[in-house]
């Protein structure tokens, strides 16, 4: 092929389109600055600085009024030496430790129930989801009255079937208070992990199910060795969603315990609520949401790692 | 073939009736509670307060909902129901804006350094507003926005963006560019282009961001009983709490279920008629962590 001369004309038909090109491009790039400048001023101002302000609060003597004075690492120490937050934190592991397994199991089992593509499956699976679209505090306040010694529906229901006696007040009671409120958070939450673990369900291809039936695999090894491992990345998601939910539990013992009997049901963030805006001690709040956030990092790290290893696997 | 064998074979495990059967008792355990807050609320103000509880409503009252507009201390919940209902739709709406125009930017108007700042506001999903109220308090305190509701509909928008940035960015991104251009071709500037062609197909994002953020303003406890300090500001949530601590002497459960019905139902309501952007967006949200 023969090279065409280069003239004048054709260096200007080259450089001209490109140049407009290039001004269109800049243009384009500060036009796009100047769109996603007011979210991200907002998400700056009232979520990056707050966040900055954390750690450097967490460091000081902080009053309500904004006087300071420097503390170094004094309320971290006093964090762990402090029996009001090594209780909420205690109980906060104690209320997921208990809430995590039930949640998911039930979620599980609901999953698998609606799974099947069956006239009705849809029905069901919104009936289920219903309460997710509901507050953690009206939810909180519809089972406070639920479980109220009685006049409460739920409470009247299980005395005439000879469960609880009449003079029995489950919110007296550190152990029976805690099962109130799982029971209610139970009926909140569950659909939302049913949903997210029959969108996992339904993505595994039936095909590979299908081929493990027809070699001979029996309904429990398929879900054992099939099922179960395809839907490793939904349950490590589920999981932490669960756990991360209620490590920040607040609305439901606020409202339907009040942190009683005796403080027995206060969580961190309840703490952190009552540290900051009862007691007024900002700094030490701050500290001690910084140690919130640490374990909460941990989870979240624990769920990449479980992540990794199913690219792996 | 294949298909038949497995489906008779879940049926001989499951028989059709004894799955209908159970679906149905499930679900009697999933509305029971809602069923028990629309009695209560529409029972006569002293059959609500009877011990054992009535099953149901022996004479339909709707005393409950009329006395939440005049009982005790000045306290109007419909006044509250206001609050709540500016608070979310600020906060809807504003977030329904910023992420559009930041989630175009991301994904069609790339600037140098545009994808660190994205992944910035995507980070701060990781961070639950619960560990840093404390020093949000005194920012709000510091700008005039502590205790106001301007400024708590911005600490929802705030909460709420990158969700919507995300989802608005793939909207936009998942488009192909030759439609851009052809609008752009056609004498469009890049405002026009985005709002009468990209726009118009991004539309089912753009309705479950607004889906998503309503529903957490309106729900939203924690914030609002820590933000506002002043009683007549209060939102919907945080106002039931004076009702169950009996602010109109003792605790009144009709008058109280009567709020909550409040609370929820419209929640419901949206989300019956809103289903497909709802579950679809929380979906995609999970995948995306």
């Amino acid at each position: 092929m023969q090279a065409a001369p280069v003239t004048a004309t054709s260096v200007r038909r080259v450089l001209g389109p490109s140049r407009r090109r290039l001004t269109l491009r800049r243009r384009r790039q500060w036009l796009g600055v100047l769109f996603a400048a007011p979210a991200v001023l907002v998400i700056t101002v009232f979520f990056l600085v707050p966040l900055g302000l954390t750690f450097y609060m967490s460091l000081n003597d902080w009053s309500l009024l904004g006087a300071h004075s420097w503390t170094g690492l004094d309320n971290y120490t006093r964090a762990f030496k402090d029996p009001a937050f090594r209780s909420a934190f205690w109980f906060t592991l104690e209320y997921t430790a208990v809430i995590t397994p039930l949640l998911f199991l039930l979620a599980l089992g609901l999953a698998l129930l609606v799974k099947r593509r069956r006239r009705g499956a849809r029905f069901f699976q919104s009936i289920y989801f219903l309460p997710v679209v509901i507050g953690f505090a009206s939810s909180s306040f519809l089972w406070l009255y639920m479980g109220q010694p009685g006049l409460g529906p739920l409470f009247d229901l299980l005395q005439r079937l000879h469960l609880v006696s009449a003079d029995a007040n489950w919110l007296a009671d550190k152990q029976s208070a805690l099962l109130l409120v799982v029971v209610s958070i139970t009926w909140k939450v569950v659909g939302l992990q049913m949903l997210l673990l029959l969108a996992g369900l339904q993505s595994i291809p039936v095909e590979l199910e299908e081929a493990a039936r027809i070699d001979g695999a029996g309904r429990g090894a398929v879900f054992r060795y099939i099922t179960l491992p395809l839907l490793r990345p939904t349950l490590a998601l589920v999981l932490v969603f669960s756990v991360a939910g209620s490590l920040l539990a607040f609305d439901q013992f606020f409202i339907m315990t009040n942190g009683g009997p005796s403080n027995s049901t206060i969580t961190a963030v309840y703490q952190i609520y009552r540290v900051s805006f009862v007691q007024f001690h900002l700094g030490y709040g701050a500290a001690l949401s910084v140690l919130l956030m640490v374990v909460l990092a941990i989870v979240s790290a624990v769920q990449l790692l479980l992540l990794r290893n199913t690219d792996n696997a | 073939m294949a298909v038949t064998t497995r489906k008779a074979r879940r049926e001989r495990l499951m028989p059709r009736a004894a799955w209908w059967g159970t679906c149905t008792a499930v679900a009697v355990l999933f509305i029971y509670p809602l069923y028990v807050m629309l009695a209560q609320s529409l029972k006569a103000p002293k059959e609500a307060a009877a011990i054992p509880p009535t099953a149901y409503p022996h004479a339909l009252s709707t005393q409950n909902y009329s006395d939440l507009s005049h009982s005790g201390e000045g306290l109007n919940v419909f006044d509250h129901i206001g609050n709540s209902v500016m608070v979310s739709v600020g906060a809807t709406v504003a977030t329904v804006v910023l992420s559009t125009l930041g989630g175009y930017a991301f994904a069609r108007l790339r600037f140098p350094g545009s994808n660190i700042v994205f992944f910035v506001t995507l980070a701060t999903f990781m961070i639950p507003f619960q560990a840093i109220i404390t020093p949000l308090y005194i920012v709000l305190k510091d700008l005039g926005l502590q205790n106001s509701l301007l400024g708590l509909a911005i600490v929802y928008t705030t909460f709420q963006l990158p969700f919507g940035l995300f989802l608005m960015r793939n909207s936009f991104a998942a488009l192909p560019a030759s439609l851009e251009e052809a609008a752009l071709m056609d004498g469009c500037n890049t405002l026009g282009a985005m709002l009468r062609v990209m726009l118009p197909v991004a539309i089912p994002g753009l309705i479950t961001t607004a889906l998503l953020t309503f529903f957490t303003a309106w729900n939203e406890f924690f914030a609002a009983l820590i933000l506002i300090s002043d009683q007549a500001k209060f939102t919907l949530p945080v106002t039931l709490t004076l009702i169950s601590s009996g602010v109109f002497g003792s605790v009144n459960w009709g008058l109280l279920e009567a709020g909550v019905a409040l609370t929820i139902i419209p929640c419901i309501v949206i989300y019956l008629l809103l289903q497909r952007y709802y579950v679809g967006g929380l979906l995609s949200g999970a995948v995306k962590q």
